[in-house]
C-alpha cells in the first residue's frame, strides 16, 4: 500500500506527444536518407551492403574520369533501417535522417528519389557519422530526463 | 437423467493475446481439464535462415534482430561469436566488455517481459506488467543512446562494434544498476508472498529433471527443475570466466520456481554489471575486417546463454560470401516442447499460466 502510494504521488514521465516533444537519441535512424552529391563518387558500396537491395544507382562516365550518378533512388518503404549502407560508405556521402514522422498515404510516396536525397527537410544524424554528435541536442530519456554535467559527476564517483 | 459427456476440441490461438504472437494450440478439454495439446506453429515462420543463406555474413546481422526480437542484441552476439570462430577473428578487450554488459542488461530486459506477462497472465492486466516496463524502459533508452534503436538494435559487427557508446551512456547505465537492486525489491514485495501469485503458481506445471534434461530444455526452464546449467560457467565465452556470479536454480520445477528463477538471475546480472561497468578497458572498437568477408571452408557453432536459454548459431562456409548453411539452436522452440507434458491435467487457466512461465517469443520460435 505504501508503495503503491508512493507511485502516485511521483512526477509523470510521459509528455503530451504533439504539443511536446522529446529529443531522439543523436545516433537515431530516421527515415529521410541524405546523400551529398558533392561527395558521392557512384561506386555503389551502398547499393551491395543493402540486405534488401532497396538502393538503385546509375552512373554515367564524363570526360574527366569520374562517375556522374545519374540515378539514385531509396525504396524506403521496404527499408529495415539497418543503417548497413551509411556505415559501408567509403566517402562518407550517405547519411540518416532525424525524422519520425513520415507517414505516407501510398507506397510510391515512400520512394525517395535524387531531389529528396539531396534536399533533406530535417537536419542529419550521426549515425556513423560521429564526428556530428557535438552539434546534435542531447537525447531526453524518458526517465532519468536530461543528464546535466551534475549527475554524470555524482554517478562517476 | 445420465448426462452424456464427451471430450471437446477448442483452439487457443492464433490470435489469443496470451500466446505471446501468433501461437496457436489445440487443446482437447474434458470439461475445464486438458486431456491432449497439440502445439502448432509457424504462423510467424518468415524463413530467415534460407534467406540468410543469399546474404552476405555483415547483411545477416540485422536479420538475426528479428528473431528475439525483445532482447535483439544477444541474437547478434550469438551471431557474431559464430562468425568469428568461422572466420577466426579477434576482438578486442573494450569489445568483449561491452558485448557481455549488452548481453547482461538484455538478460535483465528479457526477465522483466518473462515475469511482466506472467503476472499479466494470472489475471493482474496491467499493472504488475508496467512495472517492469518502467524499469525495460531505462534499458530501451540506453539501447536508442548507442544504436539509435529501441528494438532491432544491429549494433553488433563481425569483429566489434557499429559504434562506441556515446559518453552519457555509463553515467545513465551506473545509475540504472544502482537503483535496480531496489526495484527488484519492490517486485518481491509486491509478488513474492502474493497470496494469489503463490495459489496460481505453486505446484502448477510441474518440470521433473529427466523431463528436461531429455527434452534439451535450457535457461530459466532448466535450471529450475535444479539443474545448475549455465552456458556461462559451463563453456564461458567471451570474458564471462573473469567474473563472479552465482546460478539460481529452483527446487521443484512449477510455475513459481520458474519466477522466483528469473527474478534472482536479475540480481545476479546486476552483480555481472557491477563488475563489468567497474572494469570497462579503454580501446577500440570498431571492427578492421572487411564487408565482403570470405571464411575459410569449414564450420562453427557457438552459442550463449540467452535470457530464455541455449542461442545457438551452427554455421557452415564453403568459402565465399555467403554462409551455406544457417542454423539456429533455438531455446524457446526447444522449451515449448515440452508444453504437452507440462499442461495435461490442468485447467485451462492454468494452462495459460504455463505458457507464460516457459516464455516464448514466435519470432524466435518460428524463425
Amino acid at each position: 500500500m505504501a508503495l503503491t502510494l508512493q507511485h502516485l504521488f511521483r512526477k509523470n514521465i510521459t509528455t503530451q506527444y504533439p504539443e511536446k516533444r522529446l529529443q531522439p537519441s543523436r545516433r537515431i535512424r530516421g527515415q529521410q536518407f541524405v546523400w551529398r552529391v558533392d561527395l558521392c563518387t557512384g561506386c555503389a558500396t551502398c547499393a551491395k551492403s543493402c540486405p534488401h537491395g532497396i538502393i538503385q544507382i546509375t552512373t554515367s562516365k564524363n570526360g574527366e574520369n569520374r562517375y556522374i550518378v545519374d540515378k539514385i533512388e531509396f525504396d524506403t518503404g521496404r527499408c529495415m533501417f539497418c543503417g548497413l549502407c551509411v556505415e559501408a560508405c567509403p566517402f562518407n556521402a550517405l547519411y540518416m535522417g532525424r525524422s519520425y514522422e513520415q507517414a505516407r498515404y501510398s507506397h510510391r510516396l515512400l520512394w525517395a528519389d535524387k531531389e529528396i536525397l539531396m534536399a533533406p527537410q530535417d537536419e542529419v544524424s550521426a549515425y556513423g557519422h560521429p564526428e556530428l554528435e557535438e552539434r546534435l541536442p542531447k537525447q531526453t530519456l524518458l526517465v532519468y530526463g536530461q543528464f546535466s554535467q551534475e549527475m554524470v559527476a555524482t554517478e562517476n564517483d | 437423467m445420465d448426462l452424456d459427456t464427451k471430450p471437446l476440441v477448442v483452439n487457443f490461438g492464433p490470435h489469443h493475446p496470451s500466446t505471446h504472437g501468433v501461437f496457436r494450440m489445440r487443446v482437447i478439454l474434458d470439461g475445464e481439464v486438458v486431456v491432449d495439446l497439440e502445439p502448432i506453429f509457424g504462423y510467424l515462420h518468415r524463413g530467415i535462415e534460407k534467406l540468410a543463406e543469399g546474404r552476405t555474413y555483415t547483411q545477416n546481422i540485422p536479420f538475426t534482430d528479428r528473431m528475439e526480437y525483445r532482447v535483439s542484441m544477444v541474437n547478434n552476439f550469438a551471431y557474431v561469436l559464430a562468425v568469428e570462430k568461422l572466420a577466426g577473428i579477434e576482438v578486442t578487450e573494450r569489445v568483449e566488455y561491452l558485448r557481455v554488459m549488452f548481453a547482461e542488461l538484455m538478460r535483465i530486459s528479457s526477465h522483466l517481459t518473462a515475469v511482466g506477462f506472467l503476472m499479466q497472465e494470472m489475471g493482474a492486466m496491467g499493472t504488475p506488467l508496467l512495472y517492469m516496463y518502467r524499469e525495460r524502459e531505462k534499458l530501451l533508452d540506453l539501447t536508442d543512446m548507442v544504436c539509435g534503436q529501441r528494438l532491432t538494435h544491429n549494433y553488433m559487427r563481425i569483429g566489434g562494434l557499429s559504434h562506441d557508446i556515446p559518453p552519457e551512456f555509463l553515467p545513465a547505465a551506473k545509475r540504472f544498476v544502482r537503483e535496480m537492486p531496489g526495484f527488484i525489491d519492490e517486485y518481491d514485495q509486491l509478488l513474492k508472498d502474493n497470496e494469489i501469485v503463490l495459489a496460481r503458481t505453486k505446484g502448477v506445471g510441474i518440470l521433473p529433471v529427466d523431463m528436461a534434461i531429455n527434452n534439451s530444455c535450457s535457461g530459466p526452464m532448466l535450471r529450475a527443475s535444479g539443474v545448475p546449467w549455465d552456458i556461462r560457467k559451463a563453456d564461458p565465452y567471451s570474458v564471462y570466466d573473469r567474473f563472479d556470479f552465482d546460478i539460481p536454480i529452483g527446487t521443484v520445477g512449477d510455475v513459481y520456481d520458474r519466477y522466483r528463477v528469473r527474478i534472482e538471475e536479475m540480481r545476479q546480472s546486476v552483480r555481472i554489471l557491477e563488475q563489468v561497468l567497474d572494469q570497462i578497458p579503454p580501446g577500440e572498437v570498431c571492427a578492421k575486417a572487411p564487408n565482403l568477408l570470405r571464411p575459410p571452408k569449414g564450420e562453427a557453432y557457438a552459442h550463449i546463454e540467452a535470457g530464455t536459454g541455449e542461442l545457438g548459431y551452427y554455421l557452415v562456409s564453403d568459402g565465399s560470401i555467403a554462409p551455406y548453411r544457417f542454423r539456429v539452436r533455438s531455446p524457446e522452440l526447444l522449451n515449448l516442447a515440452v508444453l504437452r507434458e507440462i499442461s495435461i491435467g490442468w485447467k485451462v487457466g492454468d494452462l495459460v499460466v504455463i505458457l507464460g512461465s516457459i516464455d516464448i517469443n514466435l519470432g524466435e520460435v518460428d524463425r
